[in-house]
């Protein structure tokens, strides 16, 4: 049907091309929405099935950006195939090195050093917050309001400043390694950090000002691309997405890793199940990330960067998976080792691709603007989800 | 009931976006806070931090020297292939044995992603990632560079 939708836009004329007239409700409308459309964020083509104005079916096709990231990762070396990774989500690349860091490390049985931990997680709220940042600014764009953007953006320039500085980049760091961190913090980094809360504090009641409390955005958002719990689960969804249709799903308080346990902050949930929940669930995300940082950045404790490895890592023969928390879900690494110093097999669970799938049910029954609004409140990173 | 409901509401949906015009009104009445850099008019005051990973270069002293003993530890680190270390045979003179030296140092940048790995991997330090950051060339040619200087040798003492 995907094929047919070059040459036959209308649907209406019964032929052999569309299926002998079996065409489900003959008389629609299909439509390409992408892959060059700006409110897709990056190469995602949707084909839409349109009655009137209102959405029968939406299918995504994934394709354009495929890099086949996991086959590559095969030819590669345990610390080579990291940097990688962070070309999938690139928003949170932190976070992405962070899961195959800590899947190498279990293999070879590494301990982390405490003050390594400690920079992972504030390199992880870190980045989590700048992809929100990013993400309220584009969503602000895609349901109209182009102010937030400029705003998102003012803050997050701090964040990749900071980054600049202790990391090197801004975008793609490759600051994590199979035993700790690449270097050790900037000594302005404690100062910059400090900084940036100071301001983000200010900032982010702004935020609320401008778009949390917006009536012509709130009826935007509220009610539009209802997810159920018990849909989130059986489609997979993970994140922002699931926690505003009332699941469980944090990582970093259900399986804990580096000091996350040690940690107070909450997991935010939120009942609604549309795209409002789900924008409330990052803007509260937001607050607890701060939290987290304010709680850590005074107290990072003195050591050593980096654990001692082996200039050649040779992960033991098996099978190891590993799970963090990015900014748009679960991510999780699954490496297979025949005891060489390459991967056998790699995959990676990546969080956008599942929530992706749940847009069709979202936005079936709905209105073809709505379905801007559900693809925002969505917070798709398209490399992510075609890896 | 509904009528006051819908009052109420109306009365909600103006405070909500007077309350964002409001701050508009704010940033339009205190353009103090410049935050944009016009990029090519700042290349004088622009400040890039050291560790910024802007290109591979190899360091030399003032005699022309380096400390790259052609060990390929950072070809071999380079995930993209992007380093290709060309070696030979220098004769020492006063031994007369046979030493391993760099002929050419290679190096793709047009297939580098800046991940740091190889100066990682440098046993010796000779190389480090350099500030410079305007990359853009007419012929895709001149991107592969040869980072050892003509006519430069190893530092004495450098294994």
């Amino acid at each position: 049907m995907y094929r047919q939708t070059e040459i036959l836009q209308d649907a209406t004329q019964v032929s052999p091309l569309n299926g002998g007239g079996d065409l489900e409700g003959a008389g629609d409308l299909i439509i390409n929405v992408g892959p060059q459309h700006p409110s897709t964020h990056g190469v995602l083509h949707l084909v839409i099935t349109l009655n009137g104005e209102t959405i029968k079916k939406v299918e995504p096709h994934l394709g354009y950006i495929h890099r086949s990231i996991e086959k590559m990762c095969e030819s590669l070396t345990f610390r080579q195939f990291i940097y990688v990774t962070s070309k999938m989500d690139y928003l949170s690349s932190h976070i992405n090195n962070h899961g195959c860091c800590l899947c190498v490390e279990k293999g070879l049985q590494i301990e982390v050093p405490e003050r390594a931990q400690v920079i992972r997680v504030l390199m992880d709220e870190l980045t989590r917050l700048a992809s929100h940042q990013l993400w309220w600014g584009a969503l602000g764009m895609d349901v109209g309001a182009l102010t937030p953007f400029f705003h998102a953006f003012r803050e997050r320039e701090l964040i990749n400043d900071i980054f600049e500085e202790t990391c090197g980049t801004r975008l793609t760091m490759n600051y994590m390694v199979p035993g700790g961190v690449m270097a050790d913090l900037h000594p302005n980094f404690q100062r910059r950090v400090h900084e940036f809360i100071k301001q983000f504090k200010l900032k982010i009641d702004e935020y609320d000002e401008l778009l949390t409390d917006n009536i012509i955005f709130k009826n935007r958002m509220q009610g539009v691309g209802v997810l159920s719990a018990a849909d989130a689960v059986s489609y997979g969804c993970t994140g922002p997405v699931a926690r505003g249709s009332n699941v469980v799903c944090d990582i970093r308080k259900l399986y804990p890793y580096e000091v996350y346990n040690k940690l107070q902050f909450d997991e935010v949930i939120e009942t609604g199940g549309d795209c409002y929940a789900r924008y409330m669930v990052r803007m509260k995300e937001m607050r607890q990330s701060l939290s987290i940082i304010e709680q850590l950045i005074d107290q990072v404790p003195e050591g050593e960067f980096q654990a001692k490895t082996k200039a050649v890592l040779k992960l033991p023969k098996g099978e190891y998976y590993s799970r963090v928390e990015t900014a748009r879900g679960e991510f999780g690494v699954y490496i297979v080792s025949e005891g060489g110093t390459t991967p056998y097999r790699i995959k990676f669970r990546s969080p956008g691709f599942s929530n992706l799938s749940a847009l069709d049910h979202m936005a079936r029954g709905g209105k073809i603007g709505d379905l801007i609004a559900i693809m925002g409140s969505l917070d798709l990173v398209i490399p992510d989800i075609d890896r | 009931m509904f009528l006051v409901n819908y009052i109420k509401e109306v009365f909600g949906a103006i405070k909500s976006l007077a309350t964002g015009m409001r701050r508009t009104g704010y940033y339009f009445t205190h353009h103090k806070e410049i935050i944009t850099q016009q990029y090519p008019d700042n290349r004088d005051t622009l400040q890039l931090p050291e560790r910024f990973r802007g290109e591979v270069v190899m360091i030399h002293d003032e005699n022309n020297e380096h400390a790259c003993t052609g060990c390929t530890a950072c070809e071999l680190a380079c995930p993209n292939a992007t380093i290709k270390i060309v070696t030979k045979f220098d004769v020492d003179e006063e031994t007369g044995k046979k030493k391993k030296a760099i002929d050419t140092f290679v190096y793709h940048l047009e297939l580098c992603t800046f991940c740091n790995l190889c100066i990682e991997a440098c046993p010796t330090g000779a190389i480090k990632m350099d500030q410079t950051f305007e990359h853009s060339v007419f012929d895709r040619s001149k991107l592969t560079k040869k980072l050892n200087h003509d006519g430069s040798k190893i530092r004495a003492g450098v294994e």
